[in-house]
């Protein structure tokens, strides 16, 4: 596949990873990566275990369907149990677990709960179904939170009046800059979500060199561009340099998408605060409807339950999710808390930091373990 | 999942609309170019699709620079170990 297999190639990477162990040298690295692409690309080919034990990759929270915390997809099963509703979702948060199950099960329960691929889909939904009234599960990022935004203007112009968008929204800033106030954590630089970074460009990064003195690199999702990344940070701290890099250069735009901004500061405003499953509220980190848009605010059109529900106490995704803890070190992963029975949403996800490494690195590293190769 | 892949636009399908179809390894599908409304995409261009949005235009130059950079990367060892193998000094 063009753009993807030549970014896979193995004697480039054979070859990157060991002028990477070269600039590491003695010392040790700890870079995290804010983006589930990352996290799963990262597992999925088994970087962590190509990369020399001198540079440690930790996985942050750059899951968006994994910071969803439990009350809010109650909410989401309330209104997929309304009677005349359709509930349209993508497919990862199908299985992720609220206090009275996921959303799979309302649906063997009786609930009209569909999979979407595309927010479009959703609307197309509710053309052709005037006499129900639609509802979306907006999630993710500023990747996703764009198309939303198209979708609202397009259901406006078409006069809809079926449709409306749960939306959970979150953006990138404020999680990292969480993680960088936080005193649990000693990074040496991150690797920057790339995708995301396709619609806010690079400037929304710049406090990370300017004001924490930490480098960045907002990477790309094949093997090889990750490794670059690596690469490129550990050169800017040998160089005695700090900052915002983009290796994603075929993708990203400095400048990032401005029409892309333009439609969604016309859709949404920002939450004063909002809960991120295991960082707690913080604030002005999270999209709404933009009033403008009210009649396609779910919140608005339906009375939402609302209530906040703490996690069960054996999870700690939180941890997990800051990269404090590694998947392996919760202490239910693997037995309470598995793919087929996830208690958190980084195992539910298939970009969480956990079901990533359930699915691609356990055995690598149980294997590893075993004859004695890597200390724990 | 949500995530961005390459694809190629094979037709413009409705400019109004702003809908193109593009080919992602083999399979067709029409997806929205809203987003690039701006950027005069033509058929041929490649784009990075994500849940039925074209992003952002594939810059063929800058992916072939990337692989550039990249090879250059992973020489500075390689090159070492060469001139080192080359090395006879009595």
């Amino acid at each position: 596949m063009k753009f993807v297999d030549e970014f896979r190639d193995p004697a480039a990477a054979r070859a990157l990873v060991r002028s990477i162990t070269e600039l590491a040298g003695d010392d040790e690295f700890k870079f995290m990566e804010v983006c589930g692409g990352h996290t799963h690309t990262i597992y999925r080919h088994g970087i962590e275990h190509l990369l020399p034990q001198s540079v440690e990759l930790v996985h942050g929270p750059g899951c968006p369907v994994c910071v969803i915390p439990m009350g809010r997809v109650d909410d989401a099963m309330f209104l997929a149990e309304q009677p005349n509703v359709i509930f349209t979702t993508f497919g990862d948060m199908m299985r992720v677990p609220g206090s009275r199950g996921n959303l799979i099960e309302a649906k063997a329960r009786g609930a009209d709960v569909r999979f979407v691929y595309s927010p479009l889909d959703a609307l197309k939904v509710a053309l052709d179904n005037p006499d129900k009234q639609v509802v979306f599960f907006a999630v993710g990022f500023e990747t996703t939170a764009p198309s939303t935004a198209v979708t609202l203007v397009r259901a406006r112009q078409l006069g809809v009046t079926n449709f409306s968008i749960f939306c959970n929204h979150v953006t990138i800033v404020p999680p990292i800059k969480a993680i960088l106030e936080s005193p649990d954590l000693r990074l040496s630089g991150f690797l920057g979500p790339g995708h995301v970074s396709t619609v806010v460009g690079l400037r929304p990064y710049r406090f990370v060199p300017e004001v924490y003195g930490k480098p960045m690199v907002v990477a790309g999702f094949e093997p090889l561009d990750i490794l670059a990344s690596v690469h490129m940070l550990l050169q800017q701290i040998r160089d005695g340099r700090c900052e915002v890099e983009n290796q994603y250069i075929r993708v990203v735009r400095p400048e990032g998408n401005t029409q892309a901004l333009k439609l969604m500061s016309e859709t949404f405003a920002l939450r004063p605060h909002f809960e991120w499953r295991g960082l707690g509220f913080i604030s002005q980190s999270a999209l709404r409807i933009h009033p403008d848009y009210a009649d396609f605010d779910a919140e608005e059109r339906f009375s939402m339950p609302g209530v906040r529900v703490a996690d069960p106490k054996a999870c700690q995704c939180g941890e997990v999710l800051k990269g404090v803890i590694k998947p392996w070190e919760c202490k239910v992963f693997g037995t309470a808390c598995t793919p087929e029975t996830p208690i958190g949403t980084c195992m539910v996800s298939p970009e969480g930091a956990c079901a990533a490494y359930y699915n691609f690195g356990r055995l690598h590293r149980e294997t590893a373990l075993l004859v004695g190769r890597r200390p724990e | 999942m949500c995530l961005g892949i390459p694809g190629r636009v094979v037709q413009m399908v409705d400019t109004e609309q702003y809908l193109a179809k593009v080919d992602v390894n083999g399979v067709q599908r029409t997806i929205s170019v809203r987003l690039l409304a701006d950027d005069g995409l033509s058929v041929g261009d490649w784009v990075l699709v994500h849940v039925g949005f074209a992003m952002a235009k594939i810059d063929e130059a800058e992916a072939a620079l990337t692989l550039d950079q990249v090879q250059k990367m992973g020489a500075d060892y390689v090159n070492e170990i060469d001139a080192f193998n080359s090395s006879s000094i009595n």
